[in-house]
């Protein structure tokens, strides 16, 4: 292996001598062992239930039973399973694909809205109870959303609009985490003089805001966009609480209804199905991430270096 | 039937249960429904017509359903089936509780329906003419949802026990057929030595089948008296289960895979879990879940607590009930009736489901079918043998999915550690009776 042969980084670290750190180029990084090993088990991690997933969704049902989990079956079903999802109980996986881009949508992209506004008003505004709205959004990043999902039920039972798809939305629409990641990129990603100078030139607040920080933000709209895409896309359990009707259901549901089938007599055992819906859930994420990754990744990284 | 359940869920469902129980507390005064409804009533009902919501996953249902709607133009039937199982309760609890969305028609197995008929959750159906059906069912069903002369709902299907057994694999080894539980053990210690990645079955806690065993060995743990209970499991019938089942564990003899999930179906078809031991419905999860072991398999008489004794029990199955706030409760009963007790039983049986009626279990076209699953075996005369012998004065708890839902958490820890079944089963015991004190249940010991 190529990466023993670099020093080991306790050899360079001797106390009292510090020697010349070595410089690193993007083209030649530091090779570290450990690291690296960590990393492979990371992939391994996340790569295999993924090459699992491809796999199977090649099966039948009867394939499924009698074949091992990280190969192929002799029966290739793939394209068999992905029209049999689509058709199954009259197309019903169309309806709830369709339904999940209805709460992703308005969901994550209303969440995201309101965390760009947000966090540009808390960002470049004076106004007092700054701190104590702060303090609030600090408090909500930390109350897992599974630990509300009670008392939101409850709420909206009493308010009539559980088993509506308002139901879902609305609730996703508050994102804590998305405000103060757009609250701390607005502080960083915008300079005070920029605006001030824009408010010189006799810009209103509404231009100042679209034609002048809307564009600077952009790499850290991506970001919320993404995470509440991802948090919406995935979410199970407010829906599962809230829906009754299988009509508005999202595909996580949906799959984990199918997959329940399994459980109940007289039920049709549908795992292929249910693997190759699994499949075919995860792609547009898949999409998005590939997309829109270029954007993502420069906005991790903005502010972290002072030009 | 258990399925594992997830902490979440168990705990929306006891937030749920509380709900139920402080709502059935402060609006228990409509006692109105007492009056009876004549045939006519319901005829004039079904003329005028109106939309009914079910919340039945039973596949059959669909066709049911359809039928119906033609039979009666003027009915709109929405049914809603992707729910089962737990969640289906936690709906159905949730729907009660906030007095809202609730269905007109849902399905709810025979454990379950206790927790809903004592909370007044569900309606009497006696007045609409459901006490005159008593003879069409066998005991068990009947039993199940029948309480004095309170009918909580009607029989949709039924779970007479029967044995299921992997032929291949028993020939392959030359092991008999057991007939009784002492052979069972001996087959499950021949079969695991002969191929040690082979076990005689599954069992890693499961309530339903622990229930269903005691009730078979003639255990009657539960005493149920109105507010009234009792909860022991110190009898001669536990006894029994518990010696047989205490070897099978001691030893390593059951296949460490829960019930329900891929790996158990995958386990049913590889031959590595051997037998099953549970309800006539298993032919029709057999055939879509284990669609490569076709012919494999066999059905045979349960084995026996003791030698000749014909003794059955009950595994699951279950009734369509009309919750107390359904909206439209003519329909709704007309619904259930022609399901369960009219032309829809026909229909349920011709596409697989197992029936609760006399009627048709006795029916020798019934009896004569062949399954081809099970190589053409005549695989309902066990079957309806099996239904005849169950003993109808078994009674589960008004609480039996909580009960159930913490059994793994105590009889479980037998399957895992070195707890003893026998302590198990006592701290089950305990856990219910407390459960049951808090519920304002008078305890007797």
């Amino acid at each position: 292996m190529s990466t023993s042969v670099t020093a080991s980084p306790a050899k360079s670290a001797a106390p009292g001598l510090r020697t010349p750190r070595k410089k690193h180029t993007p083209g030649k990084p530091k090779r570290n062992v450990l690291l690296t090993v960590l990393m492979a088990l990371m992939v391994l991690y996340t790569v295999v239930p993924l090459i699992w997933l491809i796999i199977n969704s090649t099966k039948t049902q009867a394939g499924l039973a009698d074949s091992n989990g990280l190969w192929f079956a002799h029966d290739f079903a793939l394209w068999d399973n992905v029209r049999d999802t689509f058709t199954y109980h009259d197309g019903i996986f169309g309806r709830w694909l369709l339904n999940t881009l209805l709460y992703v949508g308005l969901g994550a992209g209303g969440a995201t809205l309101l965390a760009v506004l947000g966090g540009y008003a808390l960002a470049k505004f004076q106004f007092p109870g700054r701190r104590a709205v702060f303090a609030v959004v600090i408090g909500a990043v930390a109350v897992p959303g599974t630990a509300l999902a009670v008392p939101t039920f409850l709420m909206f039972s009493k308010m009539g609009l559980t088993d509506t798809p308002s139901a879902v939305i609305i609730p996703s629409l508050v994102s804590p985490f998305g405000l103060y990641l757009m609250w701390v990129f607005a502080a960083e990603a915008i300079p005070t003089e920029l605006l001030e100078a824009a408010r010189m030139d006799g810009a209103s607040e509404v231009r100042t805001f679209f034609q002048v920080a809307l564009p600077l933000l952009a790499p850290g709209i991506v970001t919320v966009l993404l995470f509440t895409t991802v948090a919406t896309w995935n979410n199970y359990f407010l829906p599962l609480i809230m829906l009754k009707d299988p009509d508005w259901y999202p595909l996580t549901l949906g799959l984990s209804a199918w997959s329940s089938q399994a459980q109940t007599i007289g039920g049709d055992v549908i795992f292929n199905l249910v693997i190759t819906g699994s499949l075919l859930t995860i792609l547009p994420l898949i999409a998005a991430f590939l997309f829109l990754q270029k954007h993502w990744q420069s906005g991790l990284a903005a502010g972290s270096v002072k030009e | 039937m258990r399925r594992t359940t997830s902490r979440i869920l168990r705990g929306i469902a006891l937030v749920s249960t509380l709900a139920l129980g402080v709502t059935a507390c402060g609006g228990s005064d409509d006692d109105s429904d007492t009056k009876a409804v004549s045939a006519g009533d319901i005829q004039a009902a079904l003329d005028k017509g109106g939309d009914i919501t079910v919340w039945a996953w039973e596949p059959t249902l669909k066709t049911v359903a359809a039928d119906f709607q033609k039979k009666y133009p003027k009915v709109k039937v929405n049914l809603v089936s992707e729910r089962s199982g737990d969640k289906h309760y936690t709906a159905l609890s949730n729907a009660i509780s906030a007095g809202k969305g609730v269905p007109d028609v849902a399905q709810v197995e025979y454990f379950a329906l206790g927790q809903y008929s004592l909370t007044k959750g569900l309606t009497d159906l006696a007045p609409y003419g459901a006490d005159k059906l008593a003879s069409k069912y066998t005991p068990g069903p009947w039993n199940a949802v029948s309480d004095g002369d309170k009918v909580y709902g009607l029989p949709m299907d039924s779970g007479p026990m029967a044995l299921f057994y992997n032929k291949t694999v028993f020939d392959k080894y030359k092991i008999a057929v057991p007939t009784t539980w002492d052979e069972y053990l001996d087959a499950a210690r021949k079969l695991h030595k002969a191929d040690p990645k082979a076990y005689i079955t599954s069992d890693l806690g499961d309530a339903g089948l622990t229930t269903s065993l005691l009730w078979q060995a003639g255990s009657r743990p539960y005493k149920v008296d109105g507010t009234k209970l009792g909860v022991n499991f110190d009898d001669a019938g536990a006894k029994k289960y518990e010696t047989v089942w205490q070897q099978l564990i001691s030893e390593k003899l059951l296949a460490p895979v829960n019930g329900w999930t891929d790996d158990w179906y995958k386990g049913l078809g590889d031959g590595t879990i051997a037998t099953l031991a549970t309800g006539a419905w298993m032919p029709a999860n057999f055939a879509t879940g284990v669609p490569n072991a076709k012919g494999q398999w066999r059905a045979a008489p349960m084995p026996a607590w003791t030698k000749g004794d014909k003794a059955s029990a009950e595994n699951g199955g279950s009734s369509l009930a009309v919750p107390t706030l359904a909206k439209n409760k003519e329909l709704a009963y007309a619904f259930t009736e022609y399901a369960n007790s009219g032309a829809g039983v026909a229909t349920r049986i011709s596409e697989g489901a197992f029936p609760a009626t006399k009627a048709e279990l006795e029916s020798p076209a019934f009896q004569s079918k062949k399954f081809d699953y099970f190589d053409g075996q005549e695989a309902n005369k066990i079957f309806a043998d099996s239904a005849a012998n169950v003993a109808s004065d078994w009674s589960y708890l008004p609480f039996q999915p909580y009960a159930n839902s913490i059994f793994n958490d105590t009889v479980g820890k037998a399957y895992v550690s070195g707890t003893k079944l026998a302590d198990g089963l006592k701290a089950w015991q305990d856990a219910s009776v407390k459960y049951g004190e808090e519920q304002g249940f008078t305890i007797q010991k």
